[in-house]
């Protein structure tokens, strides 16, 4: 589908632009949806109807969200650091799209599925997650109000922390491939998905995704018991809603890192190539997602000292030694 | 044309995007402000006391372990995607890096950089 634009008339720059487009459109729509979905998941699992008052089964909910938020005053406390207080939901959700820039969804004899095919793509992914931390971290500290500011630097230390044991789970992934690019991993797994040899890897992978992306049961972000909102207690209408749009989007995106790096991509499971690889890739996605919200839905929230002293006491020298083992094995074996 | 190219331009529209979510709410959202909305929300109270107090050093401990963590497991890439041709010349390298990092880790440890109290 997205090959099938290169026609030869057209710039290339027009195509990539057009795909990009393509792309934020099918990611913001799908961020719409997952709402409904985790809405509605939850609300099964807590025996309730969910969201079924706008449209059929409630599937207009998230638009009729959006034009909510819309027209919603936006306010900025008086106490706030104007332009950063603006600023800050902007680079959330510019980090959050970017992600999407080198990940590939599908392969077909046409080509890679994927905007930009680089080299160095999960890097490329953890750089921007990196940088996305500065969205929270900064919108806390510009709203002159003491629960952002506490929400923020709670949420500041929880990732940096997370993300280090996160780096770290990867690599024996990277050890077994032998690469850093998407489209490379996932070639490497077509015989055997990466979840197998690295079992230990993707547990710590997936709790430190759920811990990175500020989900149950690591939400102590937005603790509302303790800190109303978090970091985005100050926060209104649309500008509120690119914190909301920015932490599915990363949710999205954490999901497809999980598998293309151990879920095999877009590799059937089983040789079943008649179903074509871009449904494989939604269903695995679709499964991760809900892994979150039935995380969310089943967990208590972590006490803040427990959180901390997990990721630095366990995630990160489970996966130090998980990478270290994967290293001897292909040192002396493979 | 470099893989790169197309990431630029997606990270352009990406940011694009962005800055139209941001300025969309100046255009259509009703501005009504008053001095009650504008204050800090504390849960209906008046805000009693000034945002810059103290604070916890242990967020700052955290932080400066991360960047010495964090520089280090970046090393850790390239000779992981070169693993293959090291083979065990590359294990016993990475193990010296290794233990060396455990060292500062046990150091950091015992000193309860780790312990939050």
């Amino acid at each position: 589908m997205l090959a099938a634009l290169s026609l030869d008339v057209v710039p290339l720059w027009v195509v990539v632009l057009a795909k990009s487009g393509f792309v934020l459109f099918v990611v913001v729509t799908t961020f719409a949806y997952a709402m409904l979905f985790e809405r509605k998941i939850m609300a099964w699992m807590q025996l309730r109807p969910g969201p079924n008052r706008v449209g059929p089964w409630g599937l207009m909910q998230p638009a009729a969200d959006a034009a909510k938020m819309m027209f919603k005053e936006d306010l900025t406390p008086s106490t706030a650091d104007p332009f950063i207080y603006r600023f800050a939901p902007w680079i959330s959700l510019a980090t959050a799209m970017g992600v999407f820039a080198v990940i590939p969804f599908s392969e077909t004899s046409g080509g890679l599925w994927s905007i930009g095919n680089v080299n160095s793509g999960i890097l490329f992914v953890f750089a921007l997650t990196s940088i996305g931390v500065y969205g929270i971290s900064l919108a806390g500290w510009s709203s002159g109000s003491k629960y952002p500011l506490l929400g923020s630097v709670r949420s500041t230390a929880q990732m940096i922390s997370y993300e280090l044991a996160m780096t770290m789970s990867v690599i024996g992934v990277l050890i077994l491939a032998g690469t850093t690019s998407f489209a490379g991993i996932v070639h490497a797994q077509a015989k055997w998905w990466f979840v197998l040899p690295q079992f230990v890897g993707f547990i710590v992978y997936i709790i430190t995704a759920v811990a990175e992306t500020n989900r149950a049961p690591f939400d102590l972000v937005e603790a509302e018991t303790e800190l109303v909102g978090g970091f985005h207690t100050e926060y209104s209408g649309l500008r509120f809603g690119l914190f909301f749009i920015a932490e599915y989007l990363n949710m999205i995106a954490v999901a497809c890192v999980a598998t293309l790096l151990f879920f095999g991509g877009w590799n059937p499971p089983f040789g079943l190539t008649v179903i074509p690889g871009i449904v494989w890739f939604l269903l695995k996605d679709g499964f991760f997602i809900f892994i979150y919200i039935w995380l969310r839905t089943t967990l208590p929230r972590l006490r803040y000292d427990r959180l901390m002293a997990f990721g630095w006491k366990v995630l990160l020298p489970v996966a130090t030694l998980n990478l270290m083992v994967t290293a001897a094995i292909v040192a002396f074996g493979g | 044309m470099s893989p790169y190219v197309p990431v630029a331009i997606f990270l352009g529209v990406a940011v694009a995007a962005a800055t139209a979510f941001v300025l969309v709410p100046g255009l259509v959202a009703r501005r009504k402000p008053n001095a009650t909305k504008s204050e800090a929300y504390e849960c209906g109270v008046e805000p009693t006391s000034d945002v810059g107090g103290r604070f916890p050093v242990r967020f700052y401990l955290i932080a400066m372990l991360f960047v010495i963590f964090d520089v280090e497991a970046a090393s850790f890439y390239p000779w992981a995607v070169q693993m293959r041709a090291l083979r065990v010349y590359g294990l016993l390298e990475m193990a010296a890096f290794v233990v060396v990092l455990g060292i500062g880790y046990a150091y950091v440890w015992r000193k309860g950089g780790f312990q939050w109290r």
